[in-house]
């Protein structure tokens, strides 16, 4: 999404006026339709994300109740003298939560990041320098 | 009788550090906003402390683990589901919230429709939930301190009425922010120490355990998908505790302790984190609790009999002091921030501007803690473990399809969202005075009465959605400015001015 190229750099003098009134971020703050344009592919890009990670819970764990409803004999299944039921539900649930929201968070910042990259570079502020996590 | 002595100065000793703290936060805390917010200089370590601390109550503590024991393995998506209550929080509410800059759920539903009406709406459910979380609380309390020192019941919730009330109008957010982080080590710690000295005591390891409980013929009580509507009622449970986490008015007050909405999330992730190692224990004792006391004690004091169970004399006295102890930690933490956000909404939307807001703040705080003291007695029979559940059910009912449609749908307008609020304020609230006034019939209509939400929260999502839609000339007028607040990053320098917010900044 970043692969636009750099903006040109002109050998004359910057007509600094003009450029300030057409920053993205003074575009979102108009409400204008280029404004609205970068809002919503923010928005989608976060909103995709975390209806991904929501549809990973479901199918992990939100689909052991049925697992043991589809088949019975899990329910009574036993290894190591231990019933795996009690495992898979007691145990097991929880790496899985501690892994979604960890990898969410990276990607979650990520898209902040892209975002910020977008709008920067044409604001001029002195946020647009540094690269990578902060 | 040496045994009460030991649990009087366990609680004791919780209390004196609760009162402390309290104290300690009188002489920081000047400014209102230091009140309300600790004004925001917590890091996201302490405030995923604090957040579990606060969270961790007399049903995680004590009613998770009796349940356990007394209804089996298909309990354990109670505390799985309220770990994973913060993993969709952070997935779709935690920074936005935090960008909104709403303090309580009112300011929010206010902030973004853009109406006092749907201001007050919120408001009202605020109390409901925060009055339904409370009173298990304060119940909890007086059946420790009955069991383990024989005193009358009343005794017990009203102590922690009594150091809740000091505390949150003493020092108000900055200490319980400090009191909090401190809870949940004290809980984990409370938790983890009994339960080794229990687990040595069942000599033999695990599989002896699992299979003297298959000879006494629990085979049942081993088995998840037990009992009639099994797969419904689990479903449900699970839906009830996923959605309903983002809705509790004591849990949305924190986030706006972060800095920004980036330590919002970050923690968020921390708290998963906690919990995750919080909740492993109350199982162990479960299964523990079952191989030693049988099928017969009470689900909300089983946990405090188990030492007696597997020891007796001094051991087995301290051990339960230790555990009282704990409770009280939970009862003390979780109360203190149930009263404070009951304080902040009463202040801000019932009381008006009569008062100066500190005062006002502390009247509050002592009127509301009053109130459902009196509610507590008055109230019979309501389980522990079952009040906070229903509490999850209508804060799923309500608040989530309000922050998750106001948050991520512009087309929300204040007239959708009212009505999904009343609509799914109204059916969960019918299982509410069911379950209150001791109505428990069978069958599906039990079912559906005892784990509403899966089908209340469906119904307000579409009451919302439709009533948005049919009225959708009437959306907030700043709803594009609303959105670009709630998810541009802050490094991105949006005009962020004209929040009506009612804290007052410092």
């Amino acid at each position: 999404m970043t692969k636009d190229p750099p903006p040109r750099v002109r050998v004359t003098a910057p007509v600094t006026a003009r450029r300030r009134r057409t920053t993205v971020v003074s575009e979102l703050d108009a409400e204008s339709p280029i404004g609205e344009v970068y809002l919503r592919s923010l928005l989608r890009s976060q909103l995709r994300l975390a209806l991904g990670v929501t549809a990973v819970l479901v199918v992990t764990v939100g689909l052991l109740p049925l697992l043991f409803a589809l088949v019975p004999w899990l329910r009574t299944l036993e290894i190591a003298g231990v019933r795996i039921a009690w495992v898979l539900i007691g145990v097991c649930c929880y790496p899985i939560l501690i892994a979604l929201a960890r990898a969410y968070l990276r990607r979650a910042e990520r898209n902040e990041q892209d975002f910020r990259d977008l709008v920067a570079p044409l604001t001029g502020a002195p946020n647009a320098e540094p690269e990578g996590d902060r | 009788m040496s045994g009460a002595a030991w649990a009087l100065l366990a609680v004791g000793a919780v209390v004196a550090l609760t009162l402390a703290v309290g104290v300690f936060g009188l002489r920081v805390s000047r400014t209102t906003s230091d009140f309300y917010v600790a004004s925001r200089t917590v890091t996201p370590m302490v405030n995923a402390a604090a957040i579990s601390g606060e969270y961790l109550s007399a049903a995680s503590f004590l009613g998770v683990a009796g349940l356990i024991l007394a209804r089996g393995v298909d309990v354990l998506w109670y505390p799985v589901g309220w770990t994973a209550g913060y993993l969709i929080l952070l997935l779709f509410v935690a920074a936005p919230l935090r960008r909104s800059r709403a303090y309580t759920l009112p300011d929010f539903a206010e902030f973004r429709l853009e109406s006092s009406l749907a201001r007050g709406v919120a408001s009202g459910l605020v109390v409901i939930i925060a009055a339904l979380y409370l009173i298990p609380q304060f119940r909890g309390a007086g059946l420790t301190l009955h069991l383990v020192t024989g005193a009358p019941t009343w005794v017990g919730s009203g102590l922690v009425a009594a150091v809740v009330v000091i505390g949150v109008a003493a020092g108000g957010m900055r200490s319980i922010t400090l009191g909090q982080a401190v809870q949940y080590w004290v809980k984990l710690v409370a938790l983890a120490v009994p339960l080794a000295f229990l687990a040595i005591s069942a000599r033999g390891g695990s599989s002896t355990v699992w299979h003297s409980l298959d000879r006494v013929g629990d085979a049942a009580w081993l088995e998840p998908l037990q009992g009639p509507y099994a797969l419904y009622l689990t479903y449900s449970l699970i839906l009830a505790t996923f959605l309903g986490t983002m809705g509790l008015p004591h849990v949305v007050v924190r986030f706006y302790t972060n800095r920004d909405g980036a330590a919002a999330r970050r923690t968020t992730v921390n708290v998963v984190i906690l919990l995750s190692l919080f909740y492993l224990l109350p199982p162990a004792y479960g299964v523990l609790g079952r191989h030693l006391t049988g099928a017969a004690t009470s689900p909300d004091t089983a946990l405090l009999s188990m030492p007696g169970a597997a020891f007796g004399g001094t051991l087995a006295d301290l051990l339960t002091a230790v555990l009282a102890a704990g409770a009280f930690a939970a009862f003390l933490s979780t109360s203190s921030g149930l009263v404070l956000s009951l304080a902040g909404v009463l202040s801000q939307d019932v009381m008006g501007r009569r008062l100066a807001p500190v005062a006002s703040f502390r009247v509050a705080a002592v009127g509301g803690a009053l109130i459902t003291l009196a509610l507590t007695w008055l109230s019979t029979g309501l389980a522990v473990a079952h009040a906070v559940e229903l509490a999850f059910a209508v804060s799923a009912s309500t608040f989530c399809p309000l922050l998750l449609l106001g948050i991520w749908w512009r087309g929300l307008t204040a007239a959708g969202a009212i009505a999904g609020l009343v609509t799914g304020g109204l059916t969960s609230g019918v299982a509410v005075v069911c379950a209150m006034a001791g109505y428990t019939p069978t069958g599906l209509i039990g079912a559906l009465l005892s784990q509403p939400a899966m089908v209340t929260v469906p119904l307000t999502f579409a009451v919302m959605i439709g009533v948005s839609l049919a009225t959708s000339a009437t959306v907030p007028t700043h709803v594009i400015r609303t959105m670009i607040r709630l998810h541009t990053p802050e490094s991105v320098a949006v005009d962020r001015s004209g929040f009506r917010t009612r804290v007052p900044e410092s």
